[in-house]
């Protein structure tokens, strides 16, 4: 039935893959956690000049498949004579394009920062009134209330919306394979053609992906224990 | 007596079916291979296929005739007698094997190192060590070079479709790119897309043993598992075109190289 031999002969090309899918997923979320916190405060200010261009970039990424943003950056770019040009004259910067990795972390990073901005600005938006007047009362500037109160409160509470997104990430970061890189899928695929036994090639990919997604609720569910305790229930002392 | 003459025209019509003695045959191609199977304006098959098809027959007086046929359901309408023999470019693995049965091959279907016109990279592990070479995934230069030169320190990347190897070895992100010689003949190699690029060296066949199975034997003419005399034929046919001249006659109409290999 199930050939445990193929995953044991294949098991160091699943590792291999299995840490290059953590090292795009990671390296993606951590740019684009960063790169989406000015963005979400550009995209709920009242200046159209700064909420317009973050509203084009969400609409934009959210709006094509991750799939297509990766192969227009991948083959895409590449077809251009200049990028050629630029690959053959070493140019530091344009060969970050030649290469597979960097071209999957630029697409994923992209695409998760256009989410997390919106997430984080739906967050923003729904800060209690109170937090507001309270800062305002105590003589805040609106730079000191959005670095104390405003931030800090959004980003809690936004954590559960975010936990989403990183394992929709994890998921989508499959399409890697589409790209020559081999990581958990592209490990899956080879094996599946070396051995002609696609049950056991992706339902062992399958398996992988679930653990890390295990791991990655876990620690949500720690870090909400952390920063989302004062908005649990509380907890009631048993009657003696 | 009317009865005796019955049971044994039953009895020779019986026979028959067993062994069956071969005077016409139903060739199938497809039709959509140039040059190898295509199809004429009046719609009939054409093609290098065909023409060995029709040069084997006449050689061992058969009357043949052409079916068109998909690709899809080539093996399954075999097997299902609407024809008996295919000579469209097929060939000769292990798993159609399980299937039908093949004649010897036709022509050979060698591998190529494909790469910028003036490279020097060549088939050759030491040149090729450190560098980049594309492949689509599963297909039998994959295979090739995944056994041979991946473990040699060569990196082969792999792709879902022949096109996007194509496209990385034009772009430059690969030093060159492995592929059944006969597509990238066609495909690219002959094509707008590959101007600027050819085959690296010599055609692969596969030097030792191991090298050539795993590059396969060639082109066959595929029957049904129970006609070995049919196989038998083709492979009297295929011989004897060869020693006549009539065989490279067509090669030469189409090709101007060597497509029978060693």
């Amino acid at each position: 039935m199930f050939e445990f031999e193929i995953i044991t002969e294949n098991f160091s090309s699943y590792l291999d893959g299995m840490w290059l899918t953590a090292q795009l997923v990671g390296i993606a979320l951590a740019a684009g956690l960063v790169m989406a916190v000015p963005l979400a405060v550009m995209r709920v200010s009242n200046n159209p000049f700064l909420y317009r261009p973050v509203w084009l970039y969400t609409y934009f990424f959210r709006g094509t498949p991750m799939l297509i943003q990766l192969l227009v950056v991948y083959y895409g770019l590449a077809q251009f004579q200049w990028m050629q040009d630029a690959w053959e004259a070493q140019s530091p910067f344009w060969l970050l394009f030649r290469e597979p990795f960097f071209c999957a972390l630029l697409a994923f990073a992209v695409n998760t920062c256009a989410y997390t901005v919106e997430i984080l600005a739906g967050s923003i938006r729904s800060i209690p009134h109170g937090e507001i007047e309270a800062a305002q009362a105590m003589g805040m500037t609106p730079f000191t209330r959005l670095r104390r109160i405003t931030l800090p409160s959004a980003l809690r509470r936004s954590i559960p919306a975010y936990s989403n997104e990183v394992i929709f990430m994890l998921q989508g970061s499959a399409i890697a394979s589409a790209v020559t890189l081999v990581d958990i899928t592209g490990a899956a695929r080879d094996v599946y053609s070396r051995h002609f036994a696609p049950f056991e090639a992706f339902v062992f990919a399958g398996l992988i992906y679930l653990l890390m997604t295990f791991a990655i609720v876990g620690l949500f569910r720690l870090a909400e224990q952390r920063w989302l305790a004062h908005l649990m229930p509380r907890k009631t002392q048993a009657a003696h | 007596m009317k009865k005796l003459t019955a049971a044994a025209l039953l009895t020779l019509l019986a026979l028959n079916v067993g062994a069956k003695d071969w005077t016409e045959v139903r060739l199938a191609s497809e039709g959509a291979y140039p040059p190898f199977n295509g199809l004429a304006p009046d719609g009939s098959l054409i093609g290098l296929d065909i023409d060995i098809g029709n040069a084997i027959c006449a050689e061992m007086k058969l009357k043949c005739t052409w079916v068109k046929q998909d690709w899809d359901g080539m093996i399954p309408a075999l097997v299902a007698r609407k024809f008996d023999a295919i000579l469209a470019s097929m060939s000769i693995t292990e798993d159609r094997k399980k299937k039908v049965d093949f004649s010897n091959k036709y022509y050979a279907s060698p591998v190529a190192l494909i790469g910028k016109n003036g490279s020097p990279l060549k088939p050759d592990l030491a040149v090729l060590k450190g560098k980049k070479v594309a492949a689509q995934r599963g297909t039998v230069a994959d295979n090739f070079a995944t056994k041979f030169w991946g473990k040699e320190g060569v990196t082969i990347v792999r792709y879902a479709k022949q096109e996007e190897a194509y496209a990385d070895l034009k772009s430059g992100r690969v030093d060159a790119a492995i592929a059944d010689y006969w597509e990238a003949k066609g495909g690219f190699l002959d094509a707008d897309a590959g101007k600027g690029f050819g085959m690296l060296g010599e055609k692969i066949y596969g030097k030792t043993a191991d090298e050539r199975a795993t590059v396969g034997e060639g082109i066959g003419i595929a029957v049904r598992k129970q006609d070995k005399e049919l196989k038998e034929i083709f492979n009297k046919g295929i011989a004897a075109i060869r020693a006549k001249g009539t065989y490279d006659k067509i090669a030469k109409k189409y090709f101007s190289e060597d497509i029978y290999g060693n």
